[in-house]
Parts: C-alpha cells; sequence; structure tokens
C-alpha cells in the first residue's frame, strides 16, 4: 500500500470523550497503526459483506427461522478482537455471526451453519444463534435474552479459579440490559472479583422498543451502581479497542467494569422485522452517513496517505469474492446425516436408547 | 457399619473434591452456615473459600455462574437449599445446561452437578413441598439420579460429579437423617454406581414395584406386609430416572405381569406414566391386571397435617394398589 511503514505508530483521537463511572475514562488518545487500520477495515468489510449475503440468502429461503444481522456494530466486535488475545474468553447473546469471524471462525462454516449444512460450526444443529468456538475462547451463540450474562460471569469465574490471568467480554443488548440476571450476576461478580467485562451493545432498540421505553435509565454504563463503567462510541474501532485495552486491566486488578458500547444496528432485529415500524429512515440513513464504522475507518486510512481510495475498492471487492466463494462451498456441503439426530445429545451415551417421533420405527441408542 | 444418607453424601463431596481440585461447591449456605441441611459440613474448613462458596439468594445468577464454570472446564456442584428455588434458574438448567453440547456438536460440554433436597417435605406448605423428578426427566440432555438408602447416596453423587454431562441430583429431606447398612466397597473411595441403572431391592413373584427415593422405602414396607398375606412383591429402586432403565422393569414385569408405580409427584405427566407407556409399549401381552399407579395427590400441597397425608403416597395405598393387581383388592371403605 502507499504507507511507506505500515509499523509506524499513529495516534488518534477518538471521535469522543469517554463518559466514566467510578473509574478514571481512559485518553482519548489512540495509538494505532496503519497495518491495524488496514487489517480493520479488511475485518469489517468482510463482516459486512456476510451480513449482507446472509440477507439475500435469508430471503432466497436458503437460511430458516432466526438470523439476526450484525452490520453496523462492527467496530465492536473488531475493536474488541484488537485487545485482547484468544485465551481471553467471549460469549454474546445470538446475533453472533460476527463475533465469531472475529474469533477466527471461517465464512465457509457461518454459512454452512446458518444453511444448516453439516459443514457448520456447529455441524448445522445450532444454527444462526448457536455458533461457537471453544478453542479460540468463543462460548457462543446463546438464544435466551440475558442468559449469557451468569454464564460469561461464570466463566470469569474459572478464569478466576484456574489463576489463568485471562479475562471474559460478556455482551449483550440494550434489552437484556433490564434482565435481572444481569444484576445478580454482577453482585455476584463484584462480590467475588471476577474478571468479567460487560459490553452492553446499546444499539437502542430491544427488538422493536426504543431504549427509552424499556428502561427508566438508559444510561447503562451506570446501571451497575457500585461497578465502575465506561461509555464508548461503538462505532469507532479505536475507541472500543482503547476501552477494552482499559477494561482488561481493570477487571484484572479490581474486578468487573461495564462497557456501554453506543452502536447502531442498520438491520432489523431479525429477519421478519424490516425494521422500519419504530424508527424512521432517516434515522438510519443519519447514522449511515455520519457514524458508520467502516466509513470512519476509510477516511482515517485516506487521511493518513496510509492506501488510496482504489486500494480500499479492491479490500471490498475482494472481501465480496471471498463471501461469494465461502457460500458456493458451503452449499456444497451435505444436509447432516439422519444419524446426527441423536449424536451430542451426551458426552457420553451409556448405551441409553432415545426415540424419533416414531419410537418404534426410529430409534437409536445414543452414541 | 450404618452411616446416614447425610453422611454418604457428604463423604461423597469429600472425597470427590479431593480427588479433584476442579470440582467445587456452591450455593446459599453451604459454607460458613454448614448447609443448610449439613451436607457440606466441615468442606469450607477443609477445602477454603475458593472451593467452598457461598452465594447470595439469587438462583438463577449462581446456577448461571455455575454452568458458565462448567463450560471452561471445571465441575461445579451447584447446591439448592431445596429445588423448589431450581425454579428461578431452570431457564438455566434446560437452555444452558442441558442443551449446550447438542448445539454446538460437542464443542460445550457441561460437566456439572445440581443437587439438593427434592419432593414432599412435611409442613412446609405447597412453595416448599413438590417432587420434580418428572419435570426435569423430561429433557433430553439432563441426567436425573434420585437415591434412596445411603449406599445409592455414595455411589450415585460420585457418579454423578465425574459424569461429563449435567446432572440433575435429587435428594430428600426427610431421608438424610436415616441410618442405612453400607458394605465395605461402598466407603471405598472409588465406588461408584452406574447411571441408567435400576437396583432390584427386593425380588419377587407376584407384582413388581417401582419407586425412587423415599418412597422405595415405603415400597419395601409395603412388600413386608404384602408377603404376610401371601404376595411377593418386587420393589424396585429406580436410582436413575433418566436415562431409565426400561430393560429392569419391563423384564421384572414379564416375570411377575403386575406393575405397581410409585412416586410422590403429581401424577399427570409423572414417571409412573413414563413407566406405565413404556411397559404397556413393550411388555403388553405379559400384563395380567392393569398397570397401578401411586402418585401425590393432584392438588399443591396443603399444610395441614391430616390433609398433607392425604396429599402423599402412603404404604397402605401401596399396599391396597398391589392387592388390586393381584385381584385381591378389599375397596377402600367410602373415605373422604
Amino acid at each position: 500500500f502507499a504507507s511507506s511503514s505500515s509499523d509506524e505508530v499513529l495516534t488518534i483521537e477518538t471521535s469522543v470523550p469517554f463518559t466514566s463511572h467510578k473509574c478514571e475514562p481512559p485518553s482519548r488518545s489512540v495509538q494505532t497503526t496503519p497495518k491495524e487500520l488496514m487489517g480493520f477495515f479488511q475485518d469489517m468489510a468482510l463482516m459486512r459483506r456476510m451480513e449482507i449475503a446472509a440477507d439475500s440468502l435469508y430471503k432466497a429461503k436458503l437460511i430458516r427461522g432466526f438470523c439476526h444481522l450484525y452490520d453496523g456494530q462492527e467496530a465492536v466486535a473488531v475493536g474488541m478482537e484488537a485487545a485482547i488475545t484468544r485465551k481471553d474468553c467471549i460469549i454474546t447473546a445470538y446475533r453472533d455471526h460476527c463475533i465469531y469471524l472475529g474469533r477466527g471462525g471461517t465464512l465457509v462454516e457461518s454459512f454452512a451453519e446458518l444453511m444448516g449444512r453439516t459443514g457448520g460450526c456447529s455441524k448445522g444443529k445450532g444454527g444462526s444463534m448457536h455458533f461457537y468456538k471453544k478453542e479460540n475462547g468463543f462460548y457462543g451463540g446463546h438464544g435466551i435474552v440475558g442468559a449469557q450474562i451468569p454464564l460469561g460471569c461464570g466463566l470469569a469465574f474459572g478464569q478466576k479459579y484456574t489463576k489463568d490471568e485471562t479475562v471474559t467480554f460478556t455482551l449483550y443488548g440494550d434489552g437484556a440490559a433490564n434482565q435481572g440476571q444481569l444484576f445478580e450476576a454482577l453482585n455476584i461478580a463484584a462480590l467475588w472479583d471476577l474478571p468479567a467485562i460487560l459490553v452492553c451493545e446499546n444499539n437502542h432498540y430491544g427488538m422493536g422498543t426504543a431504549e427509552w421505553r424499556a428502561a427508566k435509565s438508559p444510561a447503562y454504563y451506570k446501571r451497575g451502581d457500585y461497578v465502575p463503567g465506561l461509555k464508548v462510541d461503538g462505532m469507532d474501532v479505536l475507541a472500543v479497542k482503547q476501552a477494552c485495552l482499559f477494561a482488561k486491566e481493570h477487571a484484572l486488578k479490581n474486578g468487573p467494569i461495564i462497557l456501554e458500547m453506543d452502536t447502531y444496528r442498520y438491520h432489523g432485529h431479525s429477519m421478519s422485522d424490516p425494521g422500519s415500524t419504530y424508527r424512521t429512515r432517516d434515522e438510519i440513513s443519519g447514522v449511515r452517513q455520519e457514524r458508520d464504522p467502516l466509513e470512519r475507518v476509510r477516511k482515517l486510512i485516506l487521511g493518513n496517505d496510509i492506501a488510496t481510495v482504489a486500494e480500499l475498492k479492491d479490500i471490498e471487492k475482494q472481501a465480496k469474492k471471498e463471501v461469494d466463494e465461502a457460500i458456493a462451498k458451503a452449499k456444497e456441503s451435505p444436509m447432516p446425516d439422519p444419524s446426527g439426530l441423536f449424536s451430542d445429545v451426551y458426552v457420553k451415551g451409556y448405551g441409553t436408547e432415545a426415540f424419533g417421533a416414531d419410537r418404534k420405527e426410529v430409534k437409536s441408542v445414543l452414541p | 457399619k450404618e452411616m446416614t444418607v447425610r453422611e454418604a453424601l457428604n463423604s461423597a463431596l469429600d472425597e470427590e473434591m479431593s480427588a479433584d481440585p476442579k470440582v467445587f461447591l456452591m450455593g446459599e449456605e453451604v459454607g460458613e452456615y454448614q448447609g443448610a441441611y449439613k451436607i457440606s459440613k466441615g468442606l469450607l474448613e477443609k477445602y477454603g473459600p475458593e472451593r467452598v462458596l457461598d452465594t447470595p439468594i439469587t438462583e438463577a445468577g449462581f446456577t448461571g455462574i455455575g454452568i458458565g464454570a462448567a463450560y471452561y472446564g471445571l465441575r461445579p456442584v451447584v447446591e439448592f437449599m431445596t429445588f423448589n428455588f431450581s425454579m428461578q434458574a431452570i431457564d438455566h438448567i434446560i437452555n444452558s445446561a442441558a442443551k449446550s453440547n447438542y448445539m454446538s456438536a460437542g464443542q460445550l460440554s457441561v460437566p456439572m452437578v445440581f443437587r439438593g433436597p427434592n419432593g414432599a417435605a412435611a409442613g412446609v406448605g405447597a412453595q416448599h413441598s413438590q417432587c420434580y423428578a418428572s419435570w426435569y426427566a423430561s429433557c433430553p440432555g439432563l441426567k436425573v439420579l434420585s437415591p434412596y438408602s445411603s449406599e445409592d447416596a455414595r455411589g450415585l453423587l460420585k457418579a454423578a460429579i465425574r459424569d461429563p454431562d449435567p446432572v440433575v441430583f435429587l435428594e430428600n429431606e426427610l431421608l438424610y437423617g436415616e441410618s442405612f447398612p453400607v458394605s465395605a466397597e461402598a466407603l471405598d473411595s472409588s465406588f461408584t454406581l452406574p447411571i441408567g441403572k435400576a437396583k432390584i431391592e427386593r425380588e419377587g413373584k407376584h407384582v413388581t414395584i417401582t419407586a425412587f427415593s423415599k418412597m422405595v422405602g415405603y415400597a419395601l414396607k409395603a412388600a413386608d406386609i404384602l408377603s404376610k398375606e401371601g404376595i411377593s412383591a418386587e420393589v424396585i429402586n429406580l436410582r436413575s430416572i433418566r436415562p431409565l432403565d426400561r430393560n429392569t422393569i419391563n423384564a421384572s414385569v414379564r416375570k411377575t405381569n403386575r406393575l405397581v408405580t410409585v412416586e410422590e409427584g403429581f401424577p399427570q405427566h409423572g414417571v409412573g406414566a413414563e413407566i406405565c407407556t413404556s411397559v404397556i409399549e413393550e411388555s403388553f401381552e405379559y400384563l395380567d391386571a392393569p398397570v397401578e399407579r401411586i402418585a401425590g395427590a393432584d392438588v399443591p400441597m396443603p399444610y395441614a397435617a391430616n390433609l398433607e397425608r392425604m396429599a402423599v403416597p402412603q404404604i397402605e395405598d401401596i399396599v391396597r394398589a398391589a392387592k388390586r393387581a393381584c385381584y385381591r383388592s378389599v375397596p377402600m371403605a367410602a373415605a373422604a
């Protein structure tokens, strides 16, 4: 690319200052490199393209059931990964495709899972909401709103118990932020100093309910009361990175912290939601024009002469190509073998019988 | 040697914690209080607060944390003060524990135990007196165990802690203080019982009685009474509600040709209903009499002593049902 040295250190100011609760906020000046910025652009372009492709596959009826898309929120997944290692854990709700990709999941396994194929990351048995990559510290992919929060605190418990000096990032939306179990888990995490980072991805709508209609106090970074919090521009990948670096250090020393990521989803809540009954088209296009995470990085790259407009276009074309190839490959993956119906119910089967719908016709000894 | 069920559970926990540093105990009052029912007595002193954790009274929170720790590879034992309170956390037990291994195609196993007293207690009213065996046993991905004797308690709890899957372990408060003889074998720290296998507590020829937990004792007493009247009852202690040992049950029914199921839980969609179906499916032609079900009354648990007694199975109920199955019944005098 045009830049002379891809490792030179650049210092860039975050879009807006951090707002903090019971802690000193980190500096607005974030260090990065041309190489990192190019990586951010590449990763976010790939995520964006993946979700747009998933939208098409859904409309072509190749994806079934629920499908929650992440486009608009890419900076959270990408900025978080830039601050942590794969020994740190991430757990999230059902809007999980891009988190999985960020953790080193592949496009082919993503699309194969979305289409219920055996080559999927859960062999076609999880679906859109249940992606996992345990070997890289990604623990799903959970469908019950808010339930992943205690689970994430439990991962943090495991990290502290085994003295691993790592942390868990637990993602949840502004809808889940009002769940009672958040406060139960946070209380315990604070009592036990667990290295738990609660990341509220505030996209401002829990399904179709605007935050102010669901939360008496939509200042989610303050909702931990005795737990410190930080409000972050979740559309600014460098702000996300800075906040996550800060949170990891804090959590290892002092226990839990809340990061509220101010973000936005371009798609509706899920595929059955056009996303336009409870918000205006102007609001959506306004965010796209003013705050888009990908465009922000594009401007930084161009402004610092790191790459040219054409080179960035090429990256986006390449992302589209990779996605198209992955879809073609995923389509070749067969549907699961019928025997897969009975596998993985238990780790060990003990020779127990399990039954299909007509137990006289379909039964199996659990493998 | 004799041992109470409480001592059996305590020693099983102690031995498994000693054998595997990944095993830890969490729940309300398990530490400094020494356990609401003293099952965890002495464990805090021995293993310290890192492995014996007193939690706030927030079941959804601490159960979810326990399951997350199991995802990470630890082997949590989560105590519910009673299983009634597990309703606050049942979403985690079903949706976060039972289904994860399947949804992740084997990536996210959940090696843990949910344990505590279950079933009818005495004089505590409707919200603290209920059997959850059929609730949990209906869910694939869980294993559900329910010990009767001290040997059961030791062998099944140790097996549950070592098991790679989530196990719901249903104890009974009223059995904690009961003593049972235990063999030298059962006292060995390597002792476990197989999950999914029932035990024939008493052999018999004329009628099969299935029971679990406290009802095994009632069934055995009923068998004593029946034997005096020339009826030889075979008593099966289920031990495992899920997997259910259909083979042992059906083999017994094929021998005796008659079946009485006993449980404390509600009758509708109960454990007895499932056993009855299994026998009708597999051994219909062996049955010489309709299957008899003895279960808790189909009402919330009343407080008053006389009503409470009517709401849970009594030994005479089992005796009467067994006689009916053997066509030797004398109808109950118009009661109520």
